[in-house]
């Protein structure tokens, strides 16, 4: 029988939730790495065993984590107990994330724009959001703020930067957003593995069509009324993405305000917020087997991060966006002033398409049903960064 | 700041913070050998190589620099800011003094 292995990451711990495929009854497992932050966990979808996990602390920096059993155990790659030493420090290690400033990778690209508009050190801080590939599962990606791509093809023990991505020519005008500037959005195209989306809070979009090797802004058509140039080729935030694996070229975006639409790979957005109660957000996701259902959580605004009224509502569209309907039921209908953040949604495979949410107040928020139906599966878990899930056969 | 002149391998004591404690799955402070002069490069060298784990944490990789929220100290003094060559006091080279890796504290 099917079963669901929900992966959540909090600002103390990770926590793995489990069902079976009725998703009514839930085993909780954790915390894991208590006390440190998680960023993100996601599995491997050519080998679900296999679950990376972002931990980092303020104190103590950035840990990559591995289980190669499905969550129960947890070792930093290539040192688990048994397996031959890595050389002393500085050498390689799996929570070594060092820019590619060489000039045989690219151009020496060692600044970005700061908050005032001066040039800024580009500085290592943590792994946002980990990305494995679709069908090895030794070949891993990491999004990092400040922001840039990173990859590994071993498993995690070595990491080295997809360099054109900062060299391409825009970043240096590259921005931080209020949470920092990070690559907190990493898209393979399942028909084509030379092509990869990533989107950058506060810069923008960007593709490659040949592995990582270079770069192109595909920003046309945001508009963002808060920066400088509403229309620019970079500096929009956006705060999420998402496609349905059987239409690659159709990119749906939730941007700090405005939720977006692509149907050519993003080469051009079109706004598709329609009657959204407000159109401010982070999370988008997209139903597992309706490439034109969507989902989205409406946030009152950039300075009010909680529901509109204190109601906690997922909007769901099934037109691919403009037409979209509150599903309430079973979430909270006053008093509540959480928020979800943008790697805070998933969605599992199984016949029944699963939608979950975490929140903010910790709460994690499952519908079995599409989302016409909601209920917690947990209610207390520390402020919820990431929501992933993987259904298991 | 101590001087050793013993060419016997020492067995420094370190005592970490709760959280690298934990990534190293130690308890209680840690013994590391370490060749003569104690410095703190070789002690740091030392137990990053006895437990791997914990490179980047303590040094930061891209700048080799201690961590900022994260301060060393050896029979009370000091030690976040002396030089990485410095030998470190003949108590903690001795063995008879733990070298204490301390986070800042935070609330909240």
């Amino acid at each position: 029988m099917s079963k669901v292995r929900v992966l959540v990451g909090t600002m103390k711990g990770a926590f793995v939730l489990t069902a079976d495929g009725k998703r009514k009854d839930w085993k909780v497992s954790g915390p894991f790495f208590a006390g440190w932050e998680i960023y993100h966990m996601k599995g491997s979808a050519a080998d679900p065993n296999r679950i990376y996990a972002s931990q980092t602390s303020g104190w103590f920096g950035q840990i990559i984590q591995r289980s190669d059993d499905g969550g129960l155990t947890w070792h930093q790659p290539g040192l688990k107990p048994g397996e031959p030493e890595m050389p002393a420090f500085p050498g390689k290690a799996p929570n070594r994330f060092l820019y590619d400033t060489s000039a045989a990778t690219g151009k020496p690209l060692t600044t970005h724009q700061w908050y005032d508009g001066t040039q800024h050190p580009w500085e290592f801080k943590r792994v946002w959001h980990i990305e494995p590939s679709l069908t090895d599962p030794g070949t891993v990606y990491a999004g990092v703020e400040d922001a840039a791509l990173f990859c590994s093809t071993d498993g995690g023990e070595s990491w080295h930067e997809l360099a054109g991505l900062r060299g391409h020519g825009t970043g240096s005008q590259w921005m931080p957003g209020a949470g920092g500037m990070g690559v907190h959005t990493i898209i393979h195209d399942p028909t084509n593995t030379k092509r990869i989306y990533i989107a950058i809070s506060a810069a923008g979009a960007f593709r490659t069509d040949d592995g990582g090797i270079n770069w192109k802004p595909i920003n046309k058509g945001l508009r963002s009324p808060y920066i400088p140039d509403p229309n620019a080729e970079i500096g929009h935030c956006i705060h999420h993405m998402a496609i349905h694996r059987s239409r690659p070229g159709v990119l749906f975006m939730q941007k700090h305000w405005d939720v977006m639409r692509s149907d050519d790979a993003g080469d051009n957005w079109r706004e598709v917020s329609g009657n959204l109660p407000t159109d401010f957000g982070f999370v988008i996701d997209v139903h597992a087997h309706e490439p034109e259902t969507l989902y989205v959580v409406p946030i009152k605004s950039d300075s009010e991060h909680f529901p509109v009224d204190g109601q906690l509502r997922v909007y769901r569209s099934r037109s691919g966006g403009n037409e979209w309907e509150p599903l309430s039921k079973g979430l909270p209908e006053r008093d509540c002033y959480v928020n979800v953040l943008r790697d805070a949604m998933a969605v599992d495979t199984l016949d029944q398409c699963g939608i979950y949410f975490g929140t903010t107040g910790g709460q994690v928020y499952a519908s079995a049903d599409s989302g016409d139906t909601w209920a917690p599966i947990v209610r207390d878990l520390p402020r919820v960064l990431s929501v992933e899930v993987q259904t298991l056969n | 700041m101590g001087e050793t002149d013993n060419t016997t391998v020492a067995q420094v004591r370190v005592a970490l913070p709760y959280h690298l404690r934990n990534l190293a799955g130690v308890t209680g402070e840690v013994l590391i050998e370490v060749a003569p002069p104690v410095t703190l490069r070789a002690l740091l060298d030392a137990l990053e190589s006895r437990h791997p784990m914990l490179r980047g944490t303590i040094r930061d990789y891209a700048t080799g620099q201690r961590r900022a929220f994260l301060r060393f100290f050896a029979c009370s003094e000091d030690w976040s800011l002396a030089a990485p060559e410095e030998p470190l006091p003949d108590a903690v080279a001795a063995g008879q003094e733990p070298l204490l890796i301390i986070g800042a504290i935070a609330g909240g």
